[in-house]
């Protein structure tokens, strides 16, 4: 991603994120949950960055393993850290969501539960690339394919499983007043992490020019 | 097709040849999986009753346990004087090296069932062997799920520091799902009414998740273990 | 490290658990609402209810703090990296 597309993504982020709040604010309450619904505004596009995320890593890491190519491998780092941050700020609103609207912190339902799987798969993924030592990129290639492979059993838990978690088909019949404002949120994450991940993935490539340079040295 | 299985074959031979020999991993598994049973009964009988409900868990978590310690020995063997750069180099293909090593596993953590099965009934006083085929179904599927899992992660971390620690933290997330099904398979089963449609319906999801993860590792050993 | 560091440590750490060991057990026993089943929070009575405010407050800050947090993260990364590369290039171009 070349420097300018970057910064006009970036400045169309942080306009987006500047104007949430005030679309949020605007929408109408819900009619059982009232205010702490408004949670959802930010929870769910969390949600799906997080899986943008996941599927991203795997992808690249499939690339990886199968083309060994060290960009695929930086590009899946990236993604992985930020499956890791968009999943942990889903698993913190969801409970303050679901304390006032369900009484308790946590349930162990379908959807919740492979939610926290996942995320520790991509903790246990930036584990293993900092204290594996050398080689790790492979196998950890290989653990976010795995993570990857299990997103679609996430997705259509809800949807056989009986839960107490919003049914996934609560997103297509959403008012007026609410549709706009989700979706408005969803691109504004979904530009956040395109910007996020190529700066990311940037931070990667600067450190592999340094242990080029420092090979380099050691040439001489 | 079957040049994959013999050499498959020849593999788990060689593991089970050298195993005969000193029967080293089988007992120390098998010991390691009634102290885990033992510990739990401990921790879960009172006033000499077991708590309600809590079998079916043990013996997954049991499970879980002595899989993870078979499966890190069984590969720590391979380390010594590089055996597995020469299981690496014959002229054969990767994944059937995989399938064999997966064949070993399963026949070893298939032992520790057996026990831990028993275990698990006579401490908890369980009805685990009312409905012993669908049991098996369940142990068998959710054998080969995690051993599939755990033989490619074990594989690849055996040239990896602090593999010790690495293997439980790689491996345990990803095969949730897979004790998940196993714990709820057995919980329909050992109920006062059993849901027998339930235990089939979370058998097939153990298939799915099997057939899946199998795919998986066996097209990721190859490229996994060219380092 | 020698026994009589051992034993200091031992006495400090001990000290200290005594010390946080009632506040902990404390926290530990606050009464919990009991929960046989989901009850609409509008039939709750009223001493049971929770303002939603706070949480949502807290939630949308959670965001904030952890994207900015993470955004700044990079930045400071990135300049380590930046300087160590000018660093090594002037080197390089020293030879």
């Amino acid at each position: 991603m070349n420097q300018r597309m970057f910064v006009v993504v970036g400045a169309a982020a942080v306009l987006m994120f500047a104007f949430a709040p005030l679309m949020i604010a605007w929408a109408p309450y819900e009619s059982t949950m009232g205010l702490v619904q408004k949670v959802f505004y930010f929870h769910v596009p969390a949600w799906f960055v997080m899986f943008l995320a996941i599927f991203v890593s795997g992808i690249a890491s499939a690339v990886h393993l199968a083309k060994d190519r060290p960009a695929a491998d930086r590009l899946a780092l990236s993604a992985a850290e930020l499956a890791t941050l968009f999943g942990a700020i889903g698993l913190i609103t969801g409970p303050l969501w679901a304390r006032k609207s369900w009484g308790v912190w946590w349930q162990w339902d379908a959807r919740l539960t492979m939610a926290i799987i996942l995320e520790l798969i991509f903790v246990a993924y930036l584990l293993l690339r900092k204290y594996g030592g050398a080689g790790s990129d492979k196998l950890a290639a290989g653990l976010a394919l795995f993570g990857m492979a299990n997103v679609p059993f996430l997705y259509i838990s809800v949807n056989v499983w009986r839960t107490i978690h919003p049914r996934t088909s609560v997103v297509p019949t959403l008012g007026p007043g609410m549709f706009g404002a989700f979706w408005w949120c969803v691109v504004a994450f979904l530009l956040l992490f395109v910007v996020v991940v190529a700066a990311r993935t940037r931070l990667e490539e600067q450190r592999a020019r340094v242990d080029d340079l420092h090979l380099a040295l050691e040439d001489y | 097709m079957t040049r994959f299985f013999q050499v498959a074959w020849l593999v788990m031979r060689k593991d089970l040849r050298v195993e005969s020999r000193s029967w080293e991993m089988v007992s120390t598994t098998l010991f390691f999986a009634a102290s885990t049973v033992l510990v739990f009964a401990f921790a879960f009988v009172r006033a000499g009753r077991a708590v309600d409900g809590a079998a079916p868990g043990i013996l997954w978590i049991a499970l879980a346990f002595s899989g993870t310690l078979a499966l890190g020995r069984a590969f720590e063997r391979e380390r010594h004087q590089d055996a597995l750069r020469g299981l690496l180099m014959a002229p054969v293909e990767r994944s059937a090296i995989y399938c064999g090593k997966l064949m070993g596993i399963v026949l070893l953590m298939g032992a520790a069932e057996l026990l831990v099965v028993l275990a698990v009934a006579l401490t908890f006083q369980a009805p685990l062997l009312r409905h012993p085929f669908y049991l098996t179904a369940l142990l068998a599927t959710g054998t080969v799920g995690f051993a599939a899992v755990g033989t490619l992660f074990a594989a690849m971390l055996l040239r990896t520091q602090s593999r010790g620690v690495l293997l439980p933290i790689i491996l345990y997330p990803v095969t949730f799902p897979v004790l998940i099904a196993g714990v709820g398979g057995t919980v329909a089963l050992v109920q006062a009414d059993p849901n027998l449609e339930l235990v089939r319906f979370w058998v097939a999801l153990l298939c799915f998740f099997d057939a899946v993860f199998l795919v998986l590792s066996l097209w990721t050993f190859e490229p996994v273990m060219t380092e | 490290m020698t026994w009589g560091r051992v034993g200091a440590l031992a006495i400090v750490v001990l000290a200290l658990g005594m010390a946080l060991g009632p506040t902990v057990a404390e926290a530990g026993l606050q009464p919990q609402p009991a929960l046989d089943e989901f009850v609409p929070m509008d039939q709750v009575p009223p001493e049971d209810q929770l303002p939603a405010a706070p949480l949502l407050i807290a939630a949308y800050s959670l965001v904030w703090v952890c994207v900015f947090g993470y955004l700044w993260s990079i930045w400071r990364r990135m300049a380590t990296v930046e300087r160590e590369i000018a660093e090594l290039s002037r080197r390089l171009s020293d030879r």
